[in-house]
């Protein structure tokens, strides 16, 4: 990191008297070595490191007790770190008081107050920092939620919807510099979530604010975040783009968690720079080098259910390199788009195919024989000390 | 949801006395419901029926008595003369101890609801584990008889007692002072009795409010004592309502504390009626007294409750 002083990262606050030398050049959130302990010692985040770029939308994915509304909440200061920092544009604000904070969060179940009506509700942060223009300013904030004509109604007059965009033009009247979201489409029914996640979205963009969204919805989190960290029992598994992190699983758990993977057992035969052999129950696959990520020679060959082909045997495949014969489909389920595969392989195990509707390839019966093929690019190689079932109980929907 | 954040589900506490209403006033019958048919009147019924029994033909011989001509006597028999005076008279003669009643209720239910309120709101947040524990307590001085709780009052504030001597040694009080006899006495029993019936309607409302309302408010730049007053106080209101009015109704019209705590000089209107009643046998003063006890505690009750904006508490 550079020692270039005074860049210009934070115009409102011109210089913090105490810089901690690594923190200093960083605008976004960041966490360091956060642990939090509860009492009786349930460890719910462990040595947790975080950026988040400023203006980013940003993604916190896990099941339950995973440890992610902790961390959430220890960033809004709800909760203190047992141990750690968090800076935020420089600044330390692991111990600050959550009414010093630029922070507001959007609470799961949006915790709207009762006894307020909606524009009183979405006034209050500002009435407390005794701002000027809050009229306006209110008005103009439940046009962008487009809620202007319900601003005289109770939160409990709304529909679920409705307060959730009560909750959010809450928290975002303050202009925080985070704004936190507790899974707060977790109680809308499937059809208003998909519209919220696109509302949701819209607004970050338009108010270009640093988003952080916590959520145990894979498809949610891909859909609207820039950046998804995927944590499990207390610790990040791995972070990126929701693409990467879906094309190139770094663990068992994020390979069952975020979407299906099949994984059979295998053993490297040759690493080269650029391609490992694999055997695979006698099979030689390979998989590209930069997407093996272990270092023992017994490993899990993943390969997602979409990116496997399959035909009859014999046939010659659109997929040079990873062919298997002997299988013999086990079941069939159509879905419209879609038809999903159940095939028995020779070794017992039973891979899904999830086969596109192109109207190109015919479709099989149960019992057929069959045979299953993958460019090896999209193949991925994981440690075998991982449980091959990791993360796929916990995962929501498909 | 990750039950990692340390922050308890709000739990229902079933029994243990925390129904909110375990004296409500019994004159607001349910909703009529046009939907339930027949059903819900005949459910109706025994209570209704009771009401009649017990309330409203003694209510109306109680009016009727006031109304009898004052010359009348348990050998001479009453006679209806509409003798409106009664209640010239009555007032005329007992206006100090009414309003004292009224005074010392209104002191006892202010004492009640700063004690009560603490109390309810440690118990609703803090008290964790130990909140059914700490109800129970609450509800606990009601297994013994109301009499023997004030009668050994009388005990603790005896003149050589200990309480006295320490603040007679603290030259709180003088070498003479004394706290039985003094209204001090009068408005402390009454607040030590009637303190649970302001407690378990304030615990009931203190205790449905969504812990996170106060993180929301604390999360948008409210101090803890500014999301107080902004959120929890407004959110417990009912319970202040209901509580203010389940102490202040039976403490001003209570003549026990009064009698045995107290002096002459501190009596109650509840005393007097009694011994107007049992003593002198002037049945219609008596009744005269009781009207307008009932009518003063019912006006101000349907103030209070106006001022207090219903429909923002229901």
């Amino acid at each position: 990191m550079s020692q270039v002083a005074e860049t210009p990262t934070s115009p409102e606050r011109p210089s913090a008297p105490a810089r901690d030398g690594d923190h200093t050049a960083y605008d976004g959130l960041r966490l360091r070595q956060v642990t939090k302990e509860f009492a009786g010692g349930f460890t719910a985040v462990r040595s947790l490191d975080l950026d988040v770029p400023r203006g980013s939308f940003f993604a916190l994915l896990g099941p339950s007790g995973c440890g992610k509304t902790t961390t959430l909440r220890m960033v809004a200061g709800l909760e203190t770190p047992t141990s750690g920092t968090i800076t935020l544009a420089g600044q330390d604000i692991t111990y600050a008081k959550p009414y010093r904070r630029p922070v507001n969060t959007v609470f799961q179940s949006y915790a709207l107050f009762p006894h307020l009506d909606i524009f009183e509700n979405v006034a209050f942060g500002l009435r407390r920092r005794k701002e000027k223009d809050v009229d306006r300013r209110v008005r103009e904030m439940l046009e962008l939620v487009e809620l202007s004509s319900q601003a005289r109604k109770r939160p409990a007059q709304l529909s679920g919807g409705q307060q959730q965009r009560v909750a959010l033009a809450r928290a975002l009247i303050n202009q925080p510099e985070v704004l936190l979201l507790d899974e707060p489409l977790g109680a809308l029914d499937l059809k208003l979530r998909r519209s919220m996640q696109i509302e949701v979205k819209r607004i970050q963009m338009e108010v270009g604010r640093t988003f952080v969204h916590v959520t145990h919805d894979q498809e949610e989190a891909m859909t609207m975040a820039d950046t998804v960290a995927v944590m499990n029992g207390g610790v990040i598994e791995q972070m990126g783009a929701p693409a990467e992190l879906y094309e190139n699983p770094r663990s068992t758990f994020v390979a069952n968690f975020l979407g299906q993977s099949n994984l059979i057992e295998g053993r490297v035969v040759q690493r080269a720079a650029d391609v490992t052999s694999v055997d695979m129950h006698g099979i030689a696959v390979s998989v590209p080098t930069p997407r093996v990520h272990t270092d023992s020679d017994a490993g899990w060959v993943g390969i997602r259910p979409e990116k496997v082909l399959i035909g009859p045997p014999g046939e010659e495949l659109d997929a040079p390199g990873n062919t298997i014969p002997g299988g013999v489909v086990s079941d069939v389920s159509f879905v419209g788009v879609s038809t999903q595969y159940l095939v028995r392989m020779p070794w017992g195990q039973e891979l899904q195919v999830f086969s596109q509707n192109t109207g190109r390839t015919r479709m099989f019966s149960q019992g057929e024989q069959v045979e299953l093929s993958w460019r090896p690019e999209y193949a991925f190689l994981l440690d075998r000390s991982q449980d091959a079932a990791a993360g796929a109980a916990e995962r929501v929907g498909g | 949801m990750t039950s990692t954040a340390g922050v308890a589900p709000p739990l229902d506490v079933p029994g243990t006395g925390t129904g909110p209403t375990p004296g409500a006033p019994p004159e607001v019958p349910p909703e009529t419901g046009r939907r339930r048919g027949k059903t819900g009147y005949l459910l109706l019924l025994p209570g209704a029926l009771w009401l009649v029994l017990f309330f409203v033909v003694p209510f109306y011989s109680l009016v009727a008595t006031s109304l009898y001509d004052p010359a009348g006597s348990d050998f001479r028999g009453y006679e209806m003369t509409w003798a409106v005076g009664n209640y010239v008279d009555a007032l005329q003669e007992y206006w100090r101890p009414m309003l004292r009643s009224l005074w010392y209720g209104a002191l006892a239910t202010l004492f009640c609801l700063v004690l009560g309120y603490v109390l309810a709101y440690a118990i609703a947040f803090k008290a964790g584990r130990w909140k059914n524990l700490m109800l129970v307590l609450v509800v606990a001085p009601f297994f013994t008889s109301f009499l023997v709780r004030t009668l050994s009052w009388k005990l603790i504030l005896a003149d050589d007692g200990w309480v006295v001597n320490t603040l007679q040694f603290l030259q709180v009080l003088g070498e003479d002072g004394r706290l039985l006899a003094t209204p001090v006495a009068v408005v402390a029993g009454l607040t030590y009795n009637f303190l649970p019936f302001m407690v378990l309607p304030l615990y009931a409302s203190l205790d449905k409010i969504d812990p996170r309302l106060v993180e929301a408010s604390s999360d948008l730049y409210a101090h803890p004592a500014v999301g107080f007053f902004k959120v929890t106080w407004p959110l417990s209101l009912p319970g202040v309502v209901s509580g203010t009015l389940l102490t202040f109704i039976p403490a001003s019209g209570d003549y026990i504390n009064a009698e045995l705590l107290g002096s002459p000089n501190q009596r109650m209107v509840g005393g007097v009626i009694q011994s107007l009643f049992t003593d002198a046998n002037d049945y219609p003063a008596a009744a005269a007294l009781s009207m307008v006890l009932m009518v003063l505690i019912v006006v101000m009750v349907l103030l209070y409750v106006r001022r207090a904006g219903t429909e923002e508490l229901l």
